[in-house]
This record gives C-alpha cells, structure tokens and sequence, in this order.
C-alpha cells in the first residue's frame, strides 16, 4: 500500500509537491503524492479537508504548477504540454463560478467556444446534455437564480461538453440534497460505463463506496492507501463490533469494559470511541468470539445495552490507514480552515 | 514512420490558429456585452456623469473673465474637449473591473481549465469591449455638446477625435487591466480608480488652459496624458485640421496634434509591454 504509480495508469502524478505561502506561514499541501488512475476507471480521491484533494485535482487540471513532480495525462505530459492536456479533460471545480447574468444555456455555448466546437455541433451537444441531466425547464433561466443542484449539473454539463476522456471532479455532492445528489452519480456511473475515465474527490466515505471502482486515501498530502474498496476491507480481515453497556457510559466505566474485553481469546484493537458516549469498537477474529463476549460480560455482570456486528467498512480501512476515524479527522481541521487563505491561493 | 516521442503523436493536428482565436474572443466579447445589455446601468452612468460635468461647469464658468480662453472661445465650447476625453478616460480606467470580478469569483479558473488557443483573448475581449463603450459614451457626450451648441468637429475632425481617443482608450485600458491582475482585490482596484480619477482631471488642460494656472500645475498638466488628448480635439472642434499646426503650447516647448498623438501612441504601446509579463505569468 501506498505507492499507487503503477506504470500504465491513464493519469499519472508522481511525486508531487506543492506548499502555499513562505517562511513559518508556509503550508506544505502536497508532500509527495503519487497517483496513477487506470482507464475507464470510476475513481475515488478520499481524504478530510486539507489533506490535498483539491490542490492534487488543480494541478491535474493544469490551473496550478507543482514546485516538484510530474503529471502526465494519456501520455502527455501536463506541464510541458497544457493545452492538449486540457483538451482531455472536463474539470467540475468544487467552488463553481457561474456568470449570474448569463442563462445556463448561454454559459454553455460560451464554454462550448473556447473548446472550439463548431456552431451547429455545440448546439446538438447542449441540447443531448440538457436532455441528460434533467435540465431542460430552467436552462434559459439565469443562472443567478440557480439552486446548489442546479449549478452543479448545469457545471457537470459543462465540463462534458466536449467529450472529455478524462472528467474529474472535486467533492461534486458537496451540500446538494438526496436526489440532485443521485442524479449525479447516475450520470458517473453511466459516463464510466461509456469507457469515460471519472476521477472524484470526496470526504464522504459512503460516495466513494458506493461509486469507486478504485480509491486512495490521502491524508497530509500523500496516499496512505490505494486500491479496490473490496480488497482493502477485506485485507483487515475479523469483523467490527461496537459495544456499549449502557447508552451513555464514562471514562472510568469504559476502561473497566476495556480491560476485561481485551482479556477474551480472539479479540483485537480495543478502541474506546470518546466520540460515541464511550462505546468500544473492537476487531474479532470469527462469530465465536461474539458469543464467547456475551458470556464474559454476563459473568461480570455487565449489561449490555448494543452489541452491533458487521464486516469491516471503508471506514475501518480509514481508521486502519491513518490512526483515526475520518469524522475525527474533519473535525481536527474543522477548525483551522481560513476561506480567507484559500481563496487567495485560487485567485490568480 | 517511427517517432523517438510517443506524446507527440497523440498530439492531433492543429486547426487555424487565427479562426481559434476569433472564435474565443467573440464568445468572451459577446459575454461582456451581454452583461452591458442587462446591467446598462455602467453605460448610463458613464453617460450621465460626463453629461452633469458639462452642464454643471459650464453654467459655473460660463462668465469666465476676458482673455481666460484663446481667440473669445465660450467656456462651454472650451469644457467640451475635456469632457469628451475625461468621458472615455473615465470608462477605460474601469476596463479591469469586470477582470477583478471574475478573478475574486474563480470565473477566470473556469477560462483557464478551457483549451484557449491564445490566452490573449482574455484580455483582447475586454479591450474591445471597453474600447465600443467607451467610444459610445464618447459619441452620446459629444452629440449632447453638439446640442448645447458647442459645435460639432467635421468630417477630417472628426476622424482626428476618434483616432485620438482610441489611443487614450487602449493606454489606460492597459494601465486598468495591469492594475487588476497585479491588485489583491476590487476593494483595491477601485480605491486606486477612486484616486486616480478627479486628480488626473484637475491637472490637465480639461477645466483650464495652462496659461490660466500656476506654473507648477502648468508643468503638471503639460506631462498628464490628458492634456495630450485634450488639445488636438478641441483644435479639432475649432476647425484647425493640420497635423502639423501647434495645439499644445507647454513649458518645455510647443507641441502639433501630431506629437501629441505619437505621445499618446507611445504610452499605449510602452503600458502594453510593461503589463505584459505580468498578464503572462497571471494566465500562464
């Protein structure tokens, strides 16, 4: 795990490093990260905030240049050749500038003429993609008036608008509500299926599950982890339990569960969840050891208030990877993040 | 055929370049005067405000003392000229206005993602625009001079003022684009308009002639390149058509509308170079 540049990757970024800002104020975003997406491959960036999605999904699109390291798309290399690289690509920005006074259909044309589509073949290709993502009753609105949903596809076509074998998005679910939210996947799955390269950022871990074919997970600007979900779950082996005596235990109590739980045949990595009103999450080996729990608690005259199994999720290979769940991460840097700071570093 | 390059031959062929450009270019134009259409309020601004200044100076100094303006000029007739640059100066000064809005809005990423052929077309939309507004300002500001009776420049003239304006409004559409990329912000960029603005207009030869001020603001007014576009469109106004005939009389020398327009040239010109590496490492 961890080094994901196999050679015959579609997309390929080796090494790449990038820090914002000089002297002490000096944030190192991208700390080595490498990547390689294979083709026709649904793919999934996931990682808290912070951890490098976005600048990686900038520099991919050629909006940013790494201080070191390469990009190379479909064998080209983005750096030294940009603007056949971006001829490859259709990009969905996670914060998407839309021109308020403009219609979505006259946003569209505008994007369609600086891919240089001829006239009649751009009008065809909006009208296929206001067809397909559902667009038809609002796009000679103006956009000033759009819902999240409605920009974010009205942006999705757009980056669609020229075919693009490569299409990448950073966190494209990002506040949408359930059904624009489905609309989207729908419309991934299906580009997929069409041979189209799809790669996403996302910090939620049940999008890439549900969606990737292939996932990394990035955490301070490198991959800690890469590969089918299927695989790495089933690579941590033993099944989850969480276990709680009472609805909401403490400190002290959820010791005393611990070291008796940590003294049962077949159990591994006794955590105690702060976050969950002192729950225990624990690695067992196989089903017996449930049952053989169950026992032990009764003995000690323990109740038990839920006792939940389950196979072990992205989450856990999360949690494996980098020490910590990813709900726990978000929160660490919920914190620190400055709007201020980052839209100086997508301003040109 | 063998290549050493694999990435060359994905490479397809290139269409023409000349057709890709114009192709970007007239879509961000039409974008811009799509907005002007749906927003007009910039454009009656940049009509109204040139307008109050001629009616509102003129009646203020419309009993100038004898002998203030050459050969018995009417002040309003003398104001005209001014009014009429300070119009298009005015409207060219704002030029990085809507660059700074679609910088601090990311509309400007979403430019960059798209395969542009020339990255100059950016900046050549913005140019044509504000070049058509401003000349249209211009014209609304002289037909309404015209019907306040300050006269109207003939055919030659006319062509003299159009040229001289076009020089003023490519320089300081230069100076305003600059500004937009090389400012942190539109708080900034309108600050420095804001600053910028009335001074450049109050130490020119737009209110008064050089020999009216104090030497100081003399020398201040004969190096403003207002002053430069000033007097060839009121020698203009006053029938005077030759390139060659002194317009500008300054402390260093007397200068024809000719130099004038070369001054003027040559701002332009020197402003477009001196932006330019700052425009290429911006959109590079």
């Amino acid at each position: 795990m961890g080094d994901g540049a196999a050679v015959d990757g579609l997309i390929q970024l080796h090494d790449l490093r990038k820090s914002y800002g000089r002297g002490e104020k000096a944030v190192q975003a991208l700390d080595g990260l490498s990547l390689s997406v294979p083709a026709g491959s649904l793919y999934g960036l996931l990682g808290p905030n912070g951890s490098g999605k976005t600048t990686s999904l900038r520099i991919l699109c050629t909006l940013l240049a790494p201080d070191a390291g390469s990009v190379r798309v479909a064998g080209l290399d983005a750096l030294a050749q940009p603007r056949a690289v971006r001829r490859l690509l259709g990009y969905v920005a996670q914060e998407v500038a839309i021109d308020k006074i403009l219609t979505g259909r006259e946003l569209l044309r505008l994007q369609g003429d600086l891919h240089h589509l001829e006239g009649g073949v751009r009008n065809r290709r909006i009208a296929e993609l206001v067809e397909l993502l559902g667009m038809g009753e609002w796009i000679d609105r103006r956009c000033g008036g759009y819902s999240g949903g409605m920009r974010r596809r009205l942006d999705l076509a757009s980056a669609l608008l020229h075919r693009p074998r490569v299409l990448v998005l950073d966190e494209p679910t990002v506040g949408l509500d359930i059904e624009s939210r489905a609309a989207i996947w729908t419309v991934l799955r299906q580009l997929r299926d069409g041979g189209t390269t799809v790669l996403l950022s996302s910090h939620y871990l049940e999008e890439v599950d549900a969606l990737a074919d292939r996932l990394a997970i990035i955490e301070r600007g490198r991959v800690i982890a890469e590969g089918v979900p299927a695989d790495l779950k089933q690579a941590l082996g033993g099944d989850r339990v969480t276990l709680r005596v009472r609805e909401f235990s403490d400190a002290e109590e959820a010791a005393r569960v611990q070291r008796l739980v940590q003294g049962c045949a077949g159990v591994r990595q006794v955590v105690v969840n702060q976050s969950q009103g002192y729950s225990l999450n624990l690695v067992v080996e196989h089903e017996g050891v449930v049952e053989q729990l169950r026992r032990q608690l009764a003995e000690a005259q323990l109740p038990v208030f839920a006792l939940a199994q389950s196979r072990p999720s992205l989450d856990d290979v999360y949690l494996q990877a980098t020490g910590r769940t990813l709900m726990d991460a978000e929160l660490a840097v919920a914190g620190l993040r400055d709007p201020k700071e980052e839209r100086k570093q997508s301003m040109r | 055929m063998t290549s050493a390059n694999p990435s060359l031959q994905a490479l397809p062929a290139e269409p023409p370049a000349l057709a890709e450009i114009s192709q970007e270019t007239l879509a961000l134009t039409r974008r811009l005067f799509v907005q002007l259409q749906r927003r007009p309020s910039t454009l009656v601004a940049g009509v109204l405000q040139p307008l109050i200044w001629l009616v509102l100076f003129g009646a203020l100094f419309a009993k100038a003392p004898e002998g203030l303006l050459p050969e018995g000029m009417s002040y309003g007739r003398f104001l005209g000229a001014g009014v009429i640059v300070f119009t298009a100066f005015s409207g060219a000064l704002n030029a990085g206005l809507p660059v700074m809005f679609d910088r601090e809005f990311g509309f400007l990423n979403r430019l960059l993602v798209a395969p542009l052929r020339s990255r100059s077309s950016i900046v050549l939309a913005s140019v044509l625009y504000i070049t058509v507004m401003s000349l249209v300002q211009s014209l609304a500001i002289m037909a309404t001079a015209a019907l306040l009776g300050y006269g109207w420049p003939g055919g030659g003239g006319l062509l003299l003022v159009l040229v001289t304006l076009l020089l003023l409004v490519f320089a300081v559409t230069a100076l305003s684009l600059g500004l937009a990329f090389a400012l942190p912000g539109h708080i900034e960029l309108i600050a420095v308009i804001f600053v910028a603005n009335l001074p450049l207009l109050f130490a020119s030869t737009a209110l008064a002639p050089i020999s009216f001020m104090p030497a100081w603001l003399g020398w201040l007014a004969a190096i403003n390149p207002l002053t430069f576009a000033i007097e060839p469109i009121r020698a203009a106004y006053a029938g005077q058509l030759s390139l060659t005939a002194v317009v500008l009389e300054a402390p260093y020398g007397e200068l024809s509308a000719a130099a004038c327009l070369g001054v003027l040239a040559a701002l332009a010109v020197g402003l477009f170079l001196l932006i330019r590496p700052l425009l290429d490492r911006k959109l590079s």
